[in-house]
């Protein structure tokens, strides 16, 4: 699960982190009250998107009087934001947030993530802050230092201080810097977070070390003992039939393509949409139905892949194993009764009863195509397209 | 001969009397595999429906029964613990099913392994299958055949595919066995490369990746260096979008890592034989296992 840079910074401050101070906005009279209970002169306006890039699109902006901030969120709020994570579509800034405006003398990077051929968490630092670091990482990856914290002691001293000097700290900014990845550490650790990313992490002119910026991901299977970072989930943020999607225990993902499928498990679903492609068509999502493929799971299923209005197609895939295809095969019968799809559907159920599931699916009088093996499923679906 | 698991398995299923966990013990005896005991704390004494004995912890379980692999099918805030629990009582073998275990339970659980004789496959996983021998997890025991071909897979239904394609056309499988769809899990592939290297009862290997981490590009090189027998690859999500989960937690493209395109190449430059389609991998092992 994702969130925005202001829900970050609020984590991090219950965790003495250092922040900037400020708060988020959802409107210009409350961005100005913001900034009037600030004790600064120049002031940060940030629009609350979650991607990443904001002030190359124009989305971070600086403020040096309260009518400037007025002016900043009015222009703000309610643009559509475009960044090169956000994708040619862009995104609606809804929320902003006000903050201090901070004196920069070095920009940096921190950020933790899980290394997975390791199993353990990693620490890693950059000098080259403020820039894309996928492209310092690609680029000159020497310049990222990394430690690796031993599950269950945490981060040593000696790390966070081998990180400190690293990044060309001296004197008590090796201090504050020590006493920083600490307190990161802990936050990340105490959340279940799955990444904890600062960039910039900045060294102002008294010499502090600061989070200029804050990016959190949490890991999605932990988040049930983690109530109050769900709360933190803005909806706005997702696709609205994913999170439909969610609401039935089904696994959507919503691509580009023209063709909807509906497969049990997610290897065998990635695969099919990779056939798909294979024999010329394109996915219009990822659909994994799970190991219940009933009448309401399908129906469910089907509702979702045919509110996407570019879907021209729909594949069904489905490998009975507990599950048998005779029931899978009245399920889709069933659904279809109570669901309109109006566009080609082939069928294809393989695994246990799959003779028992044809003759169901041939003898029901619906209109549908049914293939005998996936290789057959890829090229029926892909030439009713292009029928 | 197979690996992992064979005629000389003893199990014994923890979180046997849920839903899950008795359905599948139902299966697994059916198959034919030894079920000697289960585990359910509190419930230490009793019999379960299929007649097998309940203990309350994993040792003593295995203290009556001799029992030397488990599989658990406990819900994800209990699992980590389960596995733990079984290690600590010394078993060969843990088969872990459950989906859904938090990351950092799993780092404490590989730390906890690491200096430990346990083997852990999964979690998240459909189990392991020696045909004819043992059947331990969730998969459908009857698509699959007894034979020389042994199947890796990161997947669950995708494996069934793959091993249905394998069957149809008449080749046995040796050992299938599912590593999971976590970014953290116990036995990986090139562990699983080596047994296979050393049973002189498997001619080619099966290996099923998908996006998500480089546990295929390892593979790829260290089966360069040690591997003799045939592989055919296929890696899922070549259409996958960055940044997206795909379903199991581990198969994400995050920071521009983990894509099919470098599986691929790194199976390939390995000299490994990459199935574009998932609907050739049969085709591809009979052709290796003529030539």
């Amino acid at each position: 699960m994702k969130i925005h840079e202001y829900q970050a910074k609020e984590i991090f401050r219950k965790y003495h982190v250092p922040v900037p101070d400020g708060h988020v906005a959802f409107n210009p009279d409350e961005a100005v009250s913001v900034a009037k209970s600030l004790d600064a002169q120049i002031y940060v306006v940030k629009a609350q998107i979650h991607a990443g890039g904001r002030g190359k699109g124009g989305g971070v902006k600086i403020a040096k009087s309260l009518d400037e901030v007025r002016s900043l969120a009015e222009a703000m709020l309610g643009m559509t934001l475009v960044t090169h994570q956000t994708g040619p579509g862009g995104k609606e800034v809804q929320r902003i947030l006000v903050e201090q405006g901070v004196d920069i003398k070095r920009e940096l990077y921190v950020g933790i993530v899980l290394d997975r051929q390791a199993g353990k968490d990693v620490f890693m630092v950059s000098t080259e802050g403020g820039v894309e670091i996928e492209k310092v990482a690609a680029e000159t990856p020497e310049k990222i230092i990394k430690e690796w914290v031993e599950p269950g002691l945490g981060l040593q001293t000696f790390q966070a201080r081998k990180l400190a000097y690293a990044l060309g700290l001296e004197g008590n900014q090796v201090r504050s810097a020590v006493k920083f990845f600490h307190a990161l550490y802990n936050a990340y650790s105490a959340s279940d977070a799955s990444l904890a990313e600062i960039n910039p992490l900045v060294v102002t002119g008294g010499g502090d070390v600061m989070a200029l910026d804050a990016k959190m991901n949490f890991d999605d299977n932990a988040l049930f003992r983690h109530k109050d970072i769900m709360e933190l989930r803005d909806l706005s943020e997702e696709e609205p039939s994913e999170i439909e999607a969610t609401k039935h225990n089904l696994n959507y993902i919503k691509l580009d393509g023209n063709v909807g499928c509906m497969v049990n498990g997610a290897g065998l679903a990635m695969a099919t949409m990779d056939i798909i492609k294979l024999h010329g068509g394109e996915p219009a999502n990822f659909l994994d139905v799970g190991g219940v493929a009933n009448a309401e799971t399908v129906a469910n299923g089907f509702r979702i892949i045919m509110n996407d209005p570019n879907v021209k197609a729909v594949l069904i895939n489905i490998f009975g194993g507990i599950v048998r295809c005779d029931r899978v095969a009245q399920g889709v019968i069933d659904a279809l009764n109570l669901v309109k799809v109006n566009v080609p559907l082939v069928v294809r159920l393989e695994g246990t009863n799959a003779r028992e599931a044809a003759e169901l699916l041939e003898n029901s009088n619906l209109d549908f195509l049914v293939a005998n093996s996936l290789e057959d499923a890829a090229q029926k679906v892909t030439t009713a397209i292009k029928e | 001969m197979s690996i992992l698991v064979s005629n000389d398995t003893r199990l014994i299923v923890q979180g046997i009397t849920g839903g899950e966990g008795s359905f599948h013990t139902q299966q697994m005896i059916e198959y034919g595999t030894r079920v000697v005991a289960g585990v359910t704390p509190g419930k230490g004494g009793q019999k379960t429906e299929h007649g097998v004995p309940i203990f309350n912890t994993v040792s003593e379980a295995k203290a009556v029964t001799n029992a030397n692999t488990s599989v658990i099918f406990v819900p994800p805030p209990f699992a980590a613990d389960a596995i733990m629990e079984a290690t600590d009582a010394g078993l060969d073998l843990v088969i872990c099913i459950t989906e859904g275990i938090p990351v950092q339970d799993m780092v404490k659980v590989k730390t906890y392994m690491a200096d430990r004789k346990t083997r852990l496959v999964g979690p998240n996983c459909p189990g392991v299958i020696s045909p004819g021998k043992a059947k331990i997890g969730i998969m459908p025991g009857f698509i699959h055949k007894e034979g020389r071909v042994g199947v890796i897979s990161r997947s669950g239904t995708l494996t069934y595919e793959a091993v249905h394609q394998l069957t149809t056309r008449n080749i046995g499988q040796s050992t299938c066995i599912g590593v999971g769809g976590d970014p953290v899990n116990g036995t990986n592939f090139i562990d699983l490369l080596e047994m296979f290297q050393n049973d002189p009862n498997t001619d080619a290997v099966v290996l099923i990746g998908e996006i998500g981490g480089t546990a295929e590009e390892e593979a790829a090189a260290w089966a360069q260096a040690h591997f003799t027998k045939p592989i055919v690859a296929f890696i899922a999500g070549q259409t996958a979008p960055p940044g997206r989960r795909m379903g199991h937690a581990g198969a994400i493209i995050s920071g521009g890592k983990g894509t099919a395109e470098d599986k691929v190449k790194a199976l390939r430059d390995a000299g490994i034989i990459v199935s574009d389609s998932p609907a050739t991998i049969g085709e591809l092992i009979e052709k290796a296992l003529q030539d």
